[in-house]
């Protein structure tokens, strides 16, 4: 089956909980996690709703391979409205908490409405309850998880939790679970603050025993973990180096981008690569690497595990910084580092922890710090309404500018606009680096031509995980692109982004892509779920997710002109690097990738491409 | 010669894939809960450590029941839990200072590693070798290096 | 080496055992008094209940387990020890000579002294033969009242229940098992009790019983009187000396013996609930009716037999206890020390969920624990309690959460992290 069939609705405002019957014809339909819960959100909530109103909804999902061995089999995903984008939102966390709701024999939770007062839910299986968050209320993620896993006397418990971010309406704010693991974007973190939802902790004994065909099932996953093992970057790079191993690539290609975009490449990046988290640091001898690490069910473990320097500036009084923390990752180092020419790889882990710990998107707080550098460097915002100076490179600045987003002070106000709302607010809204109010991830998109249409396209604003073309244009799986040219990039990122989003529907992680196509998956699937799990079934769902989730931004007033770059990007050539004097060509591929799509020209699909996903 | 369970928890990620692999083996489930062996995550440190029945030459689960429920299987050296005869009296679960025979509720019987008749499933999952299944003579040198003195309830005998 | 055990419980038999492993010639007598094979008293309760036959409570299985080990076998009652001729009597007249002897004799049921003791429905809960003999008599709907809430009064408790008796308990102590578990988790066990159903009178004694109209009145220190079809007496045991009269072993409440289980007599040794044993925290003699204290010390005391010198690293109480499904542990000086000597404690309570924990410290080491409600790696608070480990700063971080007691096992007692 893969399913356990069952759904938990919680309505906040009336404080109930109700088990509910799967839709199985979905099931076959939208598979789980990402696409499943989407559909249910499409039918229940207007797409005109207010993010942060009551009647937005907000939906945590497993796939059906979530709690299963399956290699990465351990995601859940949050779908909503993002607070931050006005569009449909969808954050995948790893970690534990995923696997554990599943074992408490739940597929998806759907939570509506509002809470009159802080509350949580308590997942123990069947046992589901609100109860009162009043004292863990203006807590961190780590507080609010130690207090519950002391409150419910079980060290097992898996938490999910806002910090004060989630709290305080940071339009960025993320839901972290497990300390450092995070559906970070998008603002999913500000919409649960908004429904008074401080945290969900779960508990399940149950386990995931429903799977069609065990023993095929356990031949398939292990078959499909030999090729993650096999396969130099899930195999070897991410365990050694993380996500990180892509900072000193990426900088060499020209596309890693500098003091919100004006470079293409960082004179800093090795200080802040992978290769220098394992250095031994000259103040302690040690490493600021301890351990790489696995979420749930993981057999690549790029997790990054590390130590910050207790002698840093940003730590030196707070030894309840000292131990072992999640990071650096490389999005987080990129955004918190390079962004802003900040190359003090120690500033960029406190920072980091401070994400974690309360709760915010590390890529769009690095962006919007950039943006702030900016607009400081342009001397639109003085050092006064800073309140500190702030020139690019500055680690004073972003760690004071951490600090003072969770205090709510002065510019903290300011900074948990977002980028977007922040810049516009200064009067300079072309100084946002994003797509539909999101921050733009680690790539620039004059590098490598593909992500800028990827960017554009993305359901959910500027990501890199909707359609990450950086495989193919980089590293060439499946097969190598060339990264400075718009030809075929249509096709590519309509091949990713189908593909993708059946990779987030089924309950393993994206990264497992490195190595693994649809092909590898789908022995998985059909193994573990009823019904016949064909490619062509499968390709056809990931294109009837993309084209639902369009949908809904359609109706919600997004139009082709939000499928659009900043003007930086398509006027401003990169100055150095392989991409030199390079702009992106998104004008070009637009309306390619409309063509290719089956879409109009206003970037609606057509009829014929409803009917033939059966929309 | 038999073999033992060799735990190196430097090579450990916390992907939990030998607690899956063990609940599949012994009860068809995916079901972590029902582990026999457990990864304890300590975060403050960044270390994680699996952990199960060393099958220790004391065996005090096995000299502490009361029924004769707990015997040594001949093949492997695993002291096993034969389920027809446990009463469920709890006994070893309170003798074992490992805390590594535990009482299941679903089942009223105790519970704990037997190392799978001979290939225990945790070290094939293991995809980094963190947990392997090697010569006891090796591996018990390292357990008694680790060991050592520091359950010393049990006579030392010279006789 | 002739070797002759007295009392064929879990002592005397994992004595024989070990004796056998250690001397493979040598003559090895094991002397029992019921009219049973080897059996554990453990079991009685499963018994009860009728999820095991009799033969399920035998502490081996294999009918030719003795035969192949070469353990003879011995059905009497010793009445008296010769010390100096090195022979046990029995009631038969008979003699036994021994090189070494061990005393694994066990314990007894202390009934209360009130009148009525002796009448035909009140019974001891000790032996298979008392078991049986409750089993034909407390069907469903008897009214039953039990004598004294402590450890073997909870344990039977279930089997009763599951029997469908309506059972009143009596206890003497302000609380259920007082001498093993906490103020607090001693309530907790009684509100459980109560919420099942069971009659539960604490600070409470029976002090006369009487026949009236073919069923038992049993008058209570409160003033009250209980009508019982049955009467279940679980009102502690001591250790069985009676027949030691005259050897010259002495004896306090128990047999003393030393961390190598001798007695004060030379050759004779003693193991099990029978002794009074240096205690593992305090070293100073200690009663400890304990299964596992029992093997234990029968280990020591079997290498000693056997030429060997072993020491018993201390009698420690360990303890659990299933109460119509609420299961409970505890561990050494639970009750904890005082601040002046070091001591500190944490207790966590979650009565809604009947779930509890208590540890307590000395410095910088665990030396008790209580629980409720917990069954996963409970066994680690003993590891704990025993290695002595140094808790350094995991002192501090049980202190403020006490239920990563496993973890901190791992990372102190066994070094993991």
């Amino acid at each position: 089956m893969g399913w356990t069939r069952k759904i938990l609705r919680v309505d906040l405002s009336n404080g109930t909980c109700k088990s509910e019957p799967l839709n199985m014809e979905w099931a076959q339909q939208y598979l789980g996690q990402r696409g499943l819960a989407t559909k249910y959100f499409v039918e229940e909530v207007d797409p005109k709703v207010d993010p942060l109103a009551p009647a937005n909804k907000m939906i945590m999902a497993t796939g059906p391979l979530t709690g299963t061995p399956a290699s990465t089999g351990g995601r859940y995903s949050v779908i909503t409205k993002g607070a931050l984008t006005g569009a449909i939102a969808c954050s995948n966390s790893g970690g534990y908490f995923g696997a554990e709701l599943k074992f408490a024999g739940w597929d998806m939770i759907i939570f509506e409405g509002k809470s009159a007062k802080p509350v949580y839910l308590s997942i123990e299986d069947d046992k589901v309850e609100l109860r009162d968050a009043a004292h863990l209320w203006g807590k961190t993620v780590w507080q609010t998880e130690e207090i519950i896993k002391k409150s419910h006397q079980d060290p097992q418990v898996r938490v999910c939790s806002i910090g004060r971010a989630g709290e305080n309406g940071v339009m960025y704010a993320c839901i972290v679970n497990d300390l450092h693991r995070a559906a970070g974007r998008s603002g999913v973190g500000t919409v649960m603050g908004s429904k008074n939802l401080k945290a969900v902790a779960v508990r399940g004994t149950k386990g995931a025993g429903a799977i069609k065909n065990p023993k095929a099932f356990m031949l398939a996953a292990a078959a499909a973990k030999k090729v993650l093992a096999d396969n130099a970057v899930t195999g070897q790079g991410l365990p050694t180096y993380g996500t990180q191993v892509l900072m000193n690539v990426i900088n060499e290609m020209g596309a890693l981008p500098t003091r919100n975009h004006r470079d293409v490449q960082f004179e800093d990046a090795r200080k802040i690569s992978a290769e220098a988290m394992h250095e031994k640091r000259p103040t302690d001898g040690k490493a600021h690497l301890v351990t790489n690490a696995a979420c749930f069910g993981c057999t690549i473990a790029c997790g990054r595990i590390s130590k910050i320097d207790e002698t840093h500036f940003s730590v030196v009084n707070k030894p309840q910084y000292w131990g072992a923390s999640g990071g650096l990752e490389y999005e987080a180092a990129w955004a918190l580092g390079a962004a802003n020419g900040v190359g003090d790889l120690e500033a960029l882990q406190y920072a980091n922890l401070i994400c974690n710990e309360d709760g915010f998107d590390p890529i769009t707080f690095g962006a919007t710090v950039a943006a702030a550098m900016e607009l400081y460097d342009l001397g639109i915002l003085t050092k006064e309404q800073i309140g500190l100076e702030a020139p690019f490179g500055s680690a004073q600045a972003l760690v004071a500018l951490a600090e003072m987003l969770i205090s709510g002070e002065g510019f903290g106000k300011d900074l948990a606009l977002g980028s977007a709302r922040m810049c516009a607010k200064y009067g300079r809204p072309e100084l946002s680096m994003g797509v539909k109010k999101q921050e733009f991830p680690a790539y620039d998109s004059r590098g490598i031509q593909g992500m800028g249409l990827a960017y554009a396209t993305s359901n959910r604003g500027a990501c890199h995980l909707r359609g990450y073309t950086v495989a193919s244009e980089v590293l060439g799986i499946p097969v190598k692109t060339d990264p400075l040219v718009t030809e075929g990039k249509a096709d590519l990122v309509k091949a990713f982004q189908d593909a993708t989003s059946v990779f987030d529907s089924a309950g393993v992680c994206v990264f497992t892509t490195f190595a693994w196509t649809l092909a590898d998956l789908q022995p998985q699937l059909d193994a573990a779920c009823d019904g016949d799990w064909t490619m062509e079934k499968l390709a056809l769902v990931g294109e009837r997710i993309w084209n639902m989730e369009r949908l809904f931004n359609n109706a919600a007033g997004f139009t082709a002109k939000d499928d659009d770059l900043p003007p930086r990007l398509k006027t401003e050539p990169a100055k150095t690097g392989p991409a030199k004097g390079l702009v992106n060509g998104i004008d070009k591929m637009r309306p390619e990738y409309y063509k290719v799509r089956g879409w109009n020209p206003e970037g609606v699909p057509s009829k014929e491409t409803l009917s033939r996903l059966g929309l | 010669m038999q073999k033992s369970l060799h735990i190196d928890p430097n090579k450990c990620t916390g992907c939990l894939q030998c607690e899956m692999a063990c609940s599949f083996e012994n009860y068809g489930v995916f079901n972590i809960a029902k582990s026999r062996i457990k990864v304890f995550n300590f975060e403050h440190e960044g270390r994680m450590v699996p952990y199960t029945c060393t099958q220790c030459a004391e065996a005090w689960c096995m000299t502490a029941c009361p029924v004769d429920a707990i015997r040594i299987d001949a093949a492997t050296g695993a002291k096993i839990v034969h389920e027809d005869v446990c009463v469920g009296c709890k006994v070893c679960t309170i003798a074992c200072p490992f805390g590594t025979i535990n009482y299941v509720a679903d089942s009223g019987k105790v519970q704990k590693c037997d190392l799978c008749g001979g290939d225990p499933a945790c070290a094939t999952a293991c995809p980094t070798g963190a947990i392997t299944y090697v010569d006891a003579d090796w591996a018990g040198l390292e357990k008694m290096r680790l060991w050592a003195g520091k359950t010393d309830t049990q006579p030392r005998a010279s006789a | 080496m002739k070797h002759v055990i007295i009392g064929n419980g879990p002592a005397g038999l994992v004595a024989a055992e070990t004796l056998r492993r250690l001397q493979p010639e040598a003559e090895i007598a094991l002397i029992g008094d019921e009219a049973e094979p080897p059996y554990s008293r453990m079991a009685i309760p499963y018994f009860l209940i009728g999820r095991i036959p009799d033969t399920g409570t035998h502490l081996r299985k294999s009918h030719d387990h003795y035969a192949k080990e070469r353990i003879h076998l011995i059905e009497g009652k010793v009445v008296k020890i010769d010390a100096k001729a090195k022979q046990v009597e029995f009631a038969s007249g008979e003699r036994l000579a021994y090189d070494r002897l061990l005393i694994a004799s066990g314990s007894q049921p202390l009934r209360p002294k009130v009148p009525g003791m002796d009448l035909a429905n009140v019974h001891t809960c000790w032996t298979i033969e008392d078991a049986r003999a409750i089993a034909a008599k407390a069907a469903a709907g008897a009214r039953v009242l039990q004598i004294g809430a402590g450890f073997i009064g909870c344990i039977i408790m279930e089997s009763l229940a599951a029997r469908g008796v309506k059972l009143t308990v009596v206890e003497m102590g302000d609380r259920m098992v007082p001498r093993m578990m906490t103020a607090k988790a001693g309530n907790m066990i009684r509100q459980w009790v109560e919420h099942k159903g069971v009659g539960v009178h604490v600070n409470t004694g029976v002090t006369a019983i009487t026949q009236k109209d073919g069923a038992l009145l049993a008058k209570l220190s409160t003033g009250k009187e209980i009508a019982a079809d049955l009467v279940i007496c679980a009102a502690g045991v001591a250790p069985n000396t009676a027949f030691l009269a005259g050897s010259g072993v002495a004896i306090e409440r128990g047999i003393r013996v030393d961390a190598a289980m001798r007695t004060s007599v030379a050759d004779i040794y003693a193991a099990g609930d029978v002794t009074e044993a240096p205690g593992f925290h305090t070293g100073r003699p200690e009663l400890n009716a304990i299964q596992p204290n029992a093997v234990d010390q029968a280990r020591v005391a079997a290498h000693n037999m056997a030429g060997g010198e072993a020491m018993s690293g201390g009698s420690l109480a360990i303890n659990v206890l299933d109460t119509l499904g609420l299961v409970s542990t505890s561990f050494g000086q639970w009750q904890g020390v005082a601040k002046e000597q070091g001591g500190a404690g944490v207790e966590q309570i979650d009565e809604t969920n009947y779930r509890y924990l208590s540890l307590q410290f000395k410095d910088d080491v665990l030396i008790g624990a209580t629980s409720i409600g917990w069954t996963e790696h409970v066994g680690a608070l003993r590891g704990l309690v025993q290695t002595q480990a140094p808790l350094g700063d995991w002192k501090r971080r049980l202190l403020a959460d006490p239920t990563n007691f496993m973890a901190a096992y791992l990372a102190t007692a066994q070094k993991a992290a």
